[in-house]
């Protein structure tokens, strides 16, 4: 059984036929329809290299009412992923061998994206000691990514030795940027003239610049790499800019709603659209997108981050931070960026493949659209209009900032080593 | 249905028609027989997630007087790991047939969360570090029994401002009735960008209580909470004092005809020395007293009308 994908335009390469067997790309070009082939009319969709998430909490084990890798993995595949990194902040938390491997295999078990597990940096995410990175590194899950998302990493003599440590297998330190000092522990919006006025703990850009700052200086002292999860603010580019341009191996994510949406969506208290790190002004989403068009910013990541509705349905310091992002982030891309001319479909891949493949170490992931590649890839229409319905979503949970708005562009189908988990935008 | 959030929710004419409502219910007070039967068979509940006997047992004799069936129903804590999310609590109240609600909370917006989940009208009656609007309305009630008209009149309102749900509230409320507002902080006291806010909204920041003392109709002190000291806000009560406190000295300051006020509960010898906290120019006790007056006129505008007649149509 093969499968033939017929004239799609190959990101930034023309218009051509894929032939997939056994879940590598055998031809390329123009290809005659082979006897046993399933055949997917790619006309008029654009073909990238399956999309990689960077950043998705799954919530298993632990939250099952709010998410399980099967239905994160359905949420993603349906988004276009091919492959996410699943976060440490289960409870259990995610950092051991025994515990990382235990997430990969339910990911493989669900069968629809490649499930990675991230590992924590420091042993119940308390942010003292290291975790056992060395052994999560080594078993059967080959854990690259080390991070304690949702809490940062504080202490600078910790963050030192997790950038030495991880050198040893060629690891990095994902690093959820917050001051926990200078942002407070209460903490829920951007500090400014709106949180002065709702009366709203501010999270100040400052406490976000700081850290990364600081990460930037451990990682050039350590000759290590460090990755900044989720920048928010223009002065967090600054310091990329300035970062990159020493040669200092950083690299950094954005994800879709940092390029969109902005901290006047709380006026009206509503927990949807708490987030973290928070909603920032408009100045800041414009310097996101320009860094992310000119590569200072490397990769789109969603941040998707499940919660029931009652964790949600609370005053709004007491709500959960988070909302969904696996079945949007490509038309959020396109709306936002593609259709602006601020990234070509090449860009787009390079955003959310390629260069995530590359930080995390996956080697399976992210390649072009060639002879002897693994055929993992997602299909896009690229003049679709869709109208986000928060119903409407393989996620177990609802939170949906985008609930009502209108899109252009639209993950079609997705194909995992040569086998399509999503056709016309329904699981397959 | 309409609600009492904000002051935001009030324009000037509104402000004035509960005020002069207010004044009116302020007469029944001192009558012999206190109760109106306008809210005969009506059920208000208050819902105070935040203890505060004063607010509460305000609302409550102001409901009670207008013959409402007035409830009490103290929230338990309001922290996602209890298990009941603030909208089911609410709805759990609601569900019993509630036309009044009115809720206290930690937690800024949470009156205003509420009210997009229930159909009863909701009064803030204090959320989180956000507004106080009846406070604000009984401050502008007692400033106005003293001096007038407040169009002109400048007040100086002194303190904690960052964490004060009072500030906000009165800023809102003076400015709508045409007042000059200076408010008075150190520094670290003052909420995230006051500057642009104080811009767009008119009116005036200073870190110099002396400056402004001497030019003022009304000064309002807040109260600093001491666990503010722990969080660095201000080196030491001393210091605090010294530099934001209404003391004997700064008293003196103030033209004769300035009046004094403060939300209350004061830290006597902190923010307000006791000179001041007693002398003939504070309104403090009067605050109080309208404070009753003004919660009756807030609920009668808001449920008397409802279903019925409206009362003047004056609450925006
Ligand atoms: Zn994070």
């Amino acid at each position: 059984m093969s499968l033939l994908i017929k004239g799609a335009d190959l990101a930034g390469a023309g218009a051509g036929d894929l032939l997939v067997r056994d879940g590598v790309i055998v031809e390329a070009g123009a290809v005659s329809v082979p006897a046993d082939a399933e055949v997917i009319d790619a006309d008029g969709l654009v073909a990238l290299p399956g999309l990689v998430d960077l950043h998705t909490h799954l919530r298993e084990p632990g939250r099952e009412d709010a998410e399980t890798i099967a239905s994160g993995s359905a949420a993603a595949a349906v988004g276009g992923y091919t492959a996410v990194l699943a976060m440490a902040n289960t409870s259990p938390v995610t950092d051991t061998a025994e515990a990382a491997e235990r997430v990969a295999e339910l990911g493989q078990r669900a069968g629809l994206v490649d499930v990675q597990p991230v590992g924590a940096v420091t042993k119940g995410l308390a942010g003292e000691e290291l975790a056992e990175l060395g052994l999560m590194a080594r078993s059967r899950a080959r854990v690259r990514v080390f991070s304690d998302d949702g809490r940062c990493v504080a202490d600078a003599r910790v963050m030192r030795r997790a950038l030495e440590y991880v050198k040893a297998f060629g690891g990095v330190v994902s690093q959820h940027s917050q001051d926990p000092r200078l942002a407070g522990p209460d903490a829920c919006c951007h500090e400014g003239e709106l949180s002065g006025r709702l009366g709203l703990p501010g999270w100040p850009a400052v406490a976000e610049e700081s850290i990364v700052a600081r990460d930037v200086m451990l990682a050039r002292h350590t000759g290590s790499r460090v990755h900044v999860a989720h920048a928010s603010t223009a002065g967090t580019v600054e310091v990329l800019r300035w970062a990159k341009a020493q040669g200092i191996a950083v690299t950094a994510e954005v994800t879709p709603h940092h390029l969109v949406l902005t901290t006047d969506l709380l006026a009206g208290y509503d927990p949807t659209f708490k987030v973290n790190p928070p909603l920032r002004p408009a100045e800041d989403v414009e310097a996101l997108r320009e860094a992310l068009a000119d590569g200072t910013i490397d990769a789109v990541a969603t941040d998707h981050a499940p919660h029931a509705r009652h964790d949600k349905e609370h005053a709004f310091v007491d709500a959960a931070f988070g909302m969904l992002g696996l079945e949007t982030a490509l038309s959020v891309v396109s709306d936002v960026m593609v259709r602006s001319g601020r990234l070509d479909w090449a860009g787009v891949a390079r955003v959310m493949s390629v260069s995530p493949a590359r930080i995390a170490g996956l080697t399976g992931h992210g390649r072009p659209l060639a002879v002897g590649e693994p055929a993992n890839l997602t299909l896009v229409d690229p003049d679709a209009t869709v109208t986000i319905d928060r119903q409407a979503s393989h996620s177990l949970s609802r939170n949906n900032p985008w609930h009502g708005r209108t899109l252009t562009g639209a993950v079609h189908g997705t194909v995992l080593r040569g086998r399509p988990t999503v056709l016309k935008g329904a699981l397959a | 249905m309409r609600h009492l959030l904000s002051m935001r929710d009030l324009d000037r004419d509104g402000v004035l028609s509960i005020l002069d409502t207010a004044a009116s219910m302020h007469d029944v007070q001192r009558r012999e027989v206190k109760k109106l039967p306008t809210l005969r068979g009506r059920t208000v509940v208050n819902l105070f997630f935040e203890d505060s006997t004063r607010t509460r047992s305000s609302f409550e004799i102001a409901g009670k007087w207008l013959s409402a069936d007035v409830i009490n129903i103290s929230g338990k804590g309001s922290s996602t790991s209890k298990g009941e999310s603030l909208r089911d609590t609410v709805l759990t109240v609601a569900a019993m047939g509630v036309d009044g609600l009115v809720i206290r909370h930690g937690a800024s917006g949470a009156a205003a969360q509420v009210s997009q989940w229930v159909d009863a009208v909701v009064v803030n009656a204090g959320d989180g570090t956000h507004e106080h609007p009846t406070q604000a309305l009984l401050d502008a009630y007692t400033m106005r029994q003293r001096l007038g008209d407040l169009e002109g009149r400048h007040v100086a309102i002194v303190g904690d401002l960052t964490h004060s749900r009072v500030l906000r509230s009165n800023l809102i409320c003076l400015r709508t009735l045409g007042a000059r507002v200076t408010v008075v902080a150190p520094p670290t006291l003052m909420p995230s960008g006051i500057a642009t806010w104080a811009a767009t909204d008119g009116f005036e920041t200073a870190y110099d209580l002396d400056e402004v003392l001497p030019h003022v109709d009304a000064v309002m002190m807040l109260r600093v909470q001491r666990e503010r000291m722990s969080g660095g806000y201000f080196p030491t009560a001393r210091e605090y004092t010294v530099g934001y406190g209404l003391t004997r000295e700064r008293l003196a300051r103030l033209p004769e005809h300035a009046v004094i006020c403060h939300p209350g509960p004061m830290n006597r010898g902190l923010e307000i020395a006791a000179d001041a906290a007693d002398a003939a120019q504070s309104l403090i006790l009067d605050q109080v007293s309208a404070g009753v007056a003004v919660r009756m006129s807030v609920l009668y505008h808001l449920l008397a009308s409802s279903g019925a007649g409206t009362a003047e149509g004056s609450v925006a």
